[in-house]
Parts: C-alpha cells; structure tokens; sequence
C-alpha cells in the first residue's frame, strides 16, 4: 500500500496546476459571458500534449497513466469546468472509443490526429427518445454496397460545432435492442452530416453542445469502429467509453469541489460580520469541515478507480461511484460555499455564481445519478446472481 | 501510488473474520442482552494478539501498525459493537496514551501486559463539567512526597469497571490550564482511593460498561505520570488523534455489513412478486450505501497510511471519524428501511447494530467536534485561529 505521488506524477501534477492557472483561469469567466468554447486553450493544451493525455505514445498521445489524466481534469476542472468538460470528452469518450476497440489502421487515422490535438473529438450517443435508456437509438445506419447510409438526430452533443470526428452510435439491427447499434467513425464533412446551432444553457456556457443531423449521411463501412467484427457491438463500445468517462467526470468534479472550498475559505477568512471573520462562526466552519472531509473521501475514491483502471482491473462499478459520489459531493460543496459567500456568491463579482451554474450539470450529463445507482446496483446483485432491469 | 493490501494484512483480515464470524457473531445478541461480555470471549481475543494489534512486538503488540489495527476494528465491528468498543478503549485510547508519551519503564511494567490482553486499559478524560470541553477538567492531583494524591471523578469511561488500569487526565497546576497544567496517569483500579461508580444503563455497546471512576485521595506514584507533568493534555489530544482513525475504520465495518445483509435481505425478500431488489428505492438505497461505503474505505486506509509513514494526520483522522459515523448511520438507518418491521425486531441483528452505531458521532468527540478540529486546522492555514 502507498498512497504517495511518486516523484512523476508530482511533476504532473504542477505542471498541469501551472498550465491551469495561467492559461485557463483567466479566460473562465469570459468564456461564461461570451458563450464560447475555448479554442485558444485548446491550441495551447494541445502544444503541451493535453489533448491526448492517457493514450500510448505511438498514437500521439502523452502516457501519462489515467492518475496522471485524472489529475489533470481536476487542475482544470478547479479553475474552469467548461474547459475541463470539453478535453474530458474528447478524450475520454470519443477518443477513448477509437482507442478502446478501434482498428490499428482506425487508431493511426483517426486516434493519432485527436491525441495530438490536431482534431477535436465528439461522442454522439443521446437522441430525443435515448439518453440515459441508451439502448433505444434510433438513429439508422442502414448498408449499401460498401457504405452506410446514416439518418436520424442526435442531441445535446458536446463538441458538436467544433469536433472533427466524430463517434457516432446507430441502428444497424432494428430487431435487436442494444445488440443493434453499431458505432461509426464520422468526420465532419462527411456529405448529408450537419451540425445544428448551440444549445443556450444555464452553466457550462464554453461548451459547445449542438443537435447533429444525418440525412442520407454515407459513411463508409471501413469506419465501423473496430471494423466489420465490431458490427452491432457499438453498444459495448459505448459503455466501456462512458466507464472511463464516468470516472473522469469525478475527477472534475474533485476539482471543482476544491476550487469552491478554496474559494469559500479565502472569503471566510476576509468577509467581516459582527465584528470579526465570518470564519469565526460555526455555521461556516461546519460547512468547511463538511466540504472538506467529503472531497478528501472524493480524493481517493478517484485516484484508487484510476489505480484499478491502470492495473487493468474491472472498475465499472467504481466508476460509477466516482460519477455519483463526485457529482453529488461537487453539488453540495458548491451550494454550501456559495451561502458562505452570502449575497456576494449569487452576484457576477465571485466566480461561484458560474461554478453554481456550471455544477449542476454534473448531476446529469454522462449517465444521471439516477443511472449511476442503477449501474452499481446492478453491478452489485449482479454479483450474487440477480439481473435487475433499469 | 499503489491501493494493493500487502499479503500479511489479508491474512491478519481472515484471521480476524474468521474469529469474528465464528466466536463473536453468535454471542453479539447475548451480549446485549446480558449487558455483559464473556471474559473467555475477551481472552480468546488477546491469545489472538488483538488486543495489541498495533504495538510493537518488543511491547508485546503484534506490530501490525495502525494499517493493521484498522483491519480488525473494521472486522470486529462487523459482528459487535459491544467488543470493538471495548478495544477500541483499551488499545486505540487507553494503551496508546502510555505507547505515545509514557517512560520506557512506564511502557515495559504495562503497555506490555496491555497489548497482550493480561490487563485490560481504559482511558479516563471526560467529567460532569469536561467532555467536548476538554480542557475544563477538575480532576486534582498535588504533589505529596514521592506521589500525587488525586481527587474528584470521571464520568462516562468506558472499560470503567472490566478494566485493571486507567490512563487519566488531572489538574497539576490550576494556573496554568489545558497547556502546562494538566498531567496524565497511569492508574491501577488496586490503588487504595480508587472506586468504581455508577454503571450507565444505555442504548445501545450495551455489553461495554460505561462507567463512573471515583478517586478520594488516590495515591499515585510520580512513577506513573505518563511524559512530562503538565504536558497530559497534549498526550490525550494526540492519542484521540489516533482513536478517532480507528473508530473511522471500526464504522466501515459495521456500514459494511448494513450494506452486505441488505442486499441479501433484498434478494429474499418478496412483495408484489418479486424480491423487492427488483425495485428502484431498494436500489438505490444499496447504490448510496455502497458509494459512500466505498469513498470511507479509501479515506481511512489513506489515513492509516499517513500513520504509519510518520505524516501529520489530524485533520484526516477527525475526517475518518466524522464521515466514518455519519456514513454508518445512513447505512444502519437505511438497512432497517429495507428490512422493514424484521429490522425492527429483536430477534434480528440488524436491530442491534442500529443501536449501537448512535454511539459512534457522540463519543470520543462528537461531530460537531471533528468539524471544529477539521475547521481550524483548515483556518489555521490561513492564518485565522478559531476558537471552539
């Protein structure tokens, strides 16, 4: 047992710290107010190898292990969850999917250009009638000759308007549920493939996050990820991106936890009421204590599932804890400091009006807590040999 | 970073279990209700070594660390509160006073027999007038030749009465306070002066005594004062610091069996033709307990970690206490919900262990305290000292 940072990942760890102050906490609250995504950052990230943080070298990626990622997306996830989210799904999804059960060809085509940051990558998976009841895609991929012919709309896709492959989930069997959905490599000019407007959110306002439209999209059936064995096992493929999603989603929203802790106490131990700090008061300090104990849990929750993922060990269900428990002690900490921060946390002043906004969409997005209890329930009495149904 | 349990704590945890499983778990209803723990029960324990799992060998403690001591808090509170109580007092608090600061003497004549069960320890700090408020103790003791002679009482011991020695807290110098007035003893219950009182009648730990210590000029030889006079609050802070991780580990254990007799409740259980493991709420419940469950478990291992790698620890250790506590309730409380009216009757343990586990946010600093002692440590940082 060693629960140290070895001398690697401590390196890591300042680095991405530094790269996060500098580069992105300045540009947090412009890209909230502007709506946009950002595109700098990226280039910057990319330059530094970011952008394809946990994939092996030879597919342009930076090794860095999945603890050295996680703590990547909470650096980032600390000062701006916008950013955060979208690497996380370029990486963890979209990337991850080529990655995972890609062709070798796929890989160097496809996987090579998004680690390296040259491509942004996008995950198409949720439709109007299939979101967290993943199964029920719609979308139809249907065969002809050596091509695909895709129709159908997917919505609420993060990265739409600025991925250049995108990983795409439709009905290759209409008879056979989740067993018929095949996931296809699409890149963005791909005729008959459109890209909506940007959705207008609450939070997580640099995220782009758009409606794609296939109409009579030919996509050819050497971009079947993972080939013509892979045909009707996208489903598959989509829950062992999201696990790894899942797990990325806690580490950002470790980060963000402590970012807002950080910035309630610095407020606590400045705002003056009734003579002295507010720190002073108990109701504030137990709302520290509270925050703080939780995201130490968080902490380790995270880093021991990406411990398991490096080890090569199952870890769905652990993931799914990181999801939920991050989710869930994110929005508590971020409430919780937002009321320390009194009438000034609900004003544009303090950037914990935006992480409010921001955070609650971690309750939701990439599988809801709902979904996640469900998973490790299932996972659970699965284990002693009973199959419950969502 | 490496989460892997060496080869010697997965057996010292089987060990354990099975002990655990096959002496304790069929005595735990008994002990409750007799209030009384079999002294046999208590000896098989130290014949284990578990009553000195984290000592040092050259003390007579099976050198497993505090790592190791976690393991079997954990274990043994799976099966009853009542025993892990009993050594979580007399090792986690009671020893550990005399392993941190005492003499080497002091150690050798009774860490010694203390971590190999031939005496059983306790720790005395609490009064009418100083639980939380540690530092408002009354407890005399004055300085006569070549001992102390002590005076008042303490309240609320636990091993008040099943223990032969007492790590306890008195006054020195009534100027000087918490910090410099304060001096702690080791003191045997044969000491002329020394008296047990009234035994509490309480919710749940029922087979742990929690008892009343009277001392009517209590003579004490300058011997047994464990480090330096006036330094004893200090000791005791440092050895709650210790108390506190694994009683954190000791709430896994018991939020673990919650969570492991309410899935199997679940699957057996019918209603509306189905086992109700069928249903969202039962799974839910089960999800949030074992997520939580999950998050604790890292916590305190990391904690425990910190320990034996000689790292600052405090605030972490309040952390495994206040979440430890506050998880195994939700767990208890919401493993009765699952059982419904069987979780409510005696003759199941689930039952028991809701009882038992109220205990686990009063004692040894309730909640509210952990907070303070996590908040301050965090304020303290940034240069703001808060005061309870």
């Amino acid at each position: 047992m060693d629960f140290a940072l070895d001398e690697e990942l401590r390196m890591f760890q300042k680095m991405f710290r530094d790269f996060a102050q500098n580069e992105i906490a300045p540009l947090a609250e412009t890209l909230d107010r502007e709506e946009r995504p950002p595109l700098e950052t990226l280039k910057l990230a990319a330059e530094q190898g970011f952008l394809g943080a946990p994939f092996p070298e030879r597919y342009g990626g930076a090794e860095i292990g999945t603890i050295g990622y996680c703590m990547m997306l909470e650096e980032i996830g600390k000062v701006c969850m916008s950013t955060a989210m979208i690497i996380e799904v370029h990486t963890s999804i979209a990337a991850m999917g080529i990655y995972l059960d890609g062709t070798e060809e796929q890989k160097q085509t496809y996987l090579k250009p998004l680690a390296l940051g040259e491509k942004i990558g996008s995950f198409a998976l949720t439709e109007p009638g299939a979101g967290s009841d993943a199964a029920s895609v719609q979308t139809t991929a249907i065969r002809d000759g050596d091509e695909y012919v895709l129709n159908g709309n997917k919505i609420w896709i993060i990265n739409g308007s600025i991925a250049g492959t995108f990983v795409v989930f439709a009905r290759t069997d209409p008879e056979k549920g989740a067993r018929g959905i095949t996931a296809f490599i699409v890149e963005k000019d791909t005729p008959g493939f459109t890209v909506g407007r940007n959705e207008k959110m609450m939070g997580l306002r640099g995220v782009p996050v758009a409606t794609l439209f296939f109409d009579d999209c030919r996509v050819p059936a050497a971009n079947i990820l993972g080939g013509e064995e892979k045909l009707n096992q996208g489903f598959v493929t989509a829950m062992k991106a999201l696990d790894y999603g899942r797990l990325s989603v806690g580490a950002i929203c470790l980060g963000v936890a402590q970012g807002a802790l950080e910035a309630g106490v610095q407020f606590a131990c400045e705002r003056e009421q009734f003579g002295g700090p507010i720190a002073l008061k108990q109701a504030i300090q137990n709302f520290i204590a509270d925050a703080a104990t939780e995201i130490e849990a968080l902490r380790y929750l995270v880093y021991h599932t990406a411990w398991m993922v490096d080890q090569g060990q199952k870890y769905t269900r652990e993931a799914a804890m990181a999801k939920l428990f991050g989710a869930e002690v994110a929005g508590r900490v971020v409430n919780n400091m937002l009321q320390t921060h009194g009438g000034y946390g609900y004003t544009k002043d303090y950037p914990i009006e935006r992480i409010y906004r921001d955070v609650r969409a971690s309750r939701i997005f990439e599988g809801t807590s709902e979904v996640q209890r469900f998973v490790i329930a299932a996972d659970i009495l699965g284990e002693r040999g009973l199959k419950i149904r969502p | 970073m490496d989460f892997t349990f060496p080869k010697e704590y997965q057996l010292l945890r089987r060990m354990v279990r099975e002990f655990a499983q096959n002496e304790v778990a069929p005595l735990a209803r008994e002990i409750d209700e007799k209030k009384e723990i079999p002294r046999q029960l208590i000896d098989k324990a130290a014949r284990l070594g578990l009553l000195g799992v984290p000592f040092p060998q050259k003390y007579g403690g099976m050198g497993a660390g505090e790592t190791g001591y976690c393991i079997v808090m954990e274990e043994l509170n799976k099966v009853c509160g009542s025993l892990a109580v009993i050594i979580g007092a007399h090792i986690g608090i009671g020893a550990t006073a005399i392993y941190l600061d005492g003499s080497e003497e002091l150690k050798k004549k009774y860490l010694t027999p203390l971590a190999r069960g031939e005496l059983i320890g306790a720790f005395a700090l609490t009064e009418p007038g100083a639980g939380s408020d540690a530092a408002s103790i009354r407890t005399r003791a004055e300085r006569d030749g070549d001992d102390y002679v002590l005076n008042g009482s303490k309240i609320f011991i636990t091993n008040g009465k099943l223990s032969d020695v007492v790590s306890l807290l008195a006054v020195t110098d009534p100027s000087l306070g918490a910090r410099g007035g304060v001096t702690a003893f080791v003191i045997e219950k044969t000491f002329p002066g020394f008296s047990t009182g009234t035994e509490e009648d309480k919710m749940g730990i029922r087979g742990s005594d929690t008892t009343e210590l009277i001392l009517e000029n209590c003579r004490v030889p300058k011997e047994n004062v464990i480090g330096e006079v006036g330094m004893g609050f200090i000791t005791f802070m440092k050895t709650l610091d210790l108390g506190r991780l694994s009683l954190g580990a000791a709430c896994l254990g018991a939020a673990q069996l919650a969570l492991e007799a309410s899935v199997k409740w679940a699957r057996i259980r019918h209603l509306f033709g189905k086992p109700i493991a069928h249903k969202q709420s039962i799974q839910f419940m089960i999800a949030d307990m074992a997520t939580e469950i999950e998050a604790l478990r890292s916590l305190v291992y990391r904690t425990a970690w910190l320990v034996d790698t000689g790292q600052p620890f405090s605030r972490e250790a309040a952390m495994c206490k206040l979440y430890g506590s506050e998880v195994l309730h939700r767990c208890v409380d919401r493993a009765v919900q699952i059982h419904g009216g069987m979780g409510y009757m005696r003759d199941y343990f689930i039952e028991l262990m809701y009882r038992d586990a109220r205990i686990t946010e009063i004692f040894e600093g309730t909640s509210e305290i952990q907070r303070i002692v996590i908040a301050s440590d965090i304020f303290r940082q940034e240069g703001v000292r808060i005061s309870p």
